[in-house]
């Protein structure tokens, strides 16, 4: 497999959940485990054509796998891995060194 | 605009390196600053387990890379969020230099965009698949047990 760019995986995960139906049909397949288009469409306010556009975008940028279900219909299910790529980026700007840093300072200077 | 893999600050403090030294690699220092408790195994390959008094009951265990005192204290851990198979870690190195009677302390924290060549392999999806085979398994168990 090639090696993937970091960035761009994180951009992907990040543009796929600015999108509010993309966000429902992930959320929904992380609750409730790989589905179709039509389970989806049963689930969400979304017509079944909208959500399998998304899934195709999804399915194109790395987010959901696609896999032959019952009678041939394609199920998909979230694909963990750029997610916690994206997660690992995230984890960055949370590390918060800056607040443990004044703790640091604060010890050191003791009780005043 | 790439987010950073690199964090990196840099403190001036009127104490001296052996105090800043003790602050950062002795339990009580480490469970007053940096969490809420902590013990700690001094020497490379040692490891320092830290915990947090929040409702989550926060831990974290560092496995201590390099120890020379009072000028290089370094540690590597686990990626915050990330499940415990994660085989990514973060390296976090301090180093002190003496500065007109006190310390002048500068941490980094390196590694969050590596990507390790199997990450978007099998580990990952197995992950995911497990679920079901671990619901299976379990609905095996309860059968065999019945």
């Amino acid at each position: 497999m090639q090696r993937p760019d970091p960035e761009e995986v994180a951009e992907s995960v990040f543009a796929a959940l600015a999108e509010p139906t993309r966000r429902s049909i992930l959320s929904t397949l992380a609750a409730r485990g790989p589905a179709t288009a039509t389970d989806l469409a049963e689930l969400l306010p979304i017509s079944r054509q909208a959500i399998a556009k998304h899934l195709d975008l999804l399915a194109d940028a790395g987010l959901v796998l696609a896999e032959p279900g019952e009678r041939r219909r394609i199920r998909y299910r979230v694909n963990a891995a750029p997610m916690a790529i994206a997660q690992s980026y995230l984890a960055a700007l949370a590390r918060d060194w800056d607040s443990k840093l004044a703790r640091l300072r604060q010890v050191l200077e003791g009780p005043d | 605009m790439p987010i950073p893999d690199r964090i990196e600050r840099t403190l001036d403090l009127a104490q001296p390196p052996e105090r800043v030294w003790e602050a950062l690699t002795s339990a009580e220092g480490l469970g007053g600053w940096f969490g809420n408790r902590a013990t700690v195994d001094l020497r490379p390959g040692g490891t320092a387990s830290i915990e947090w008094d929040n409702e989550q009951g926060t831990r974290a265990t560092l496995t201590i890379a390099v120890v020379e005192p009072p000028v290089r204290f370094a540690w590597t851990w686990g990626i915050q969020g990330l499940p415990d198979s994660d085989p990514r870690r973060t390296y976090v190195e301090f180093t002190l230099t003496p500065s007109g009677g006190g310390t002048r302390l500068t941490v980094v924290e390196s590694g969050f965009a590596q990507v390790p060549d199997d990450l978007l392999g099998t580990a990952y999806q197995g992950n995911v698949e497990g679920w079901a085979e671990e619901l299976g398994e379990l609905a095996d168990y309860l059968d065999a047990a019945a």
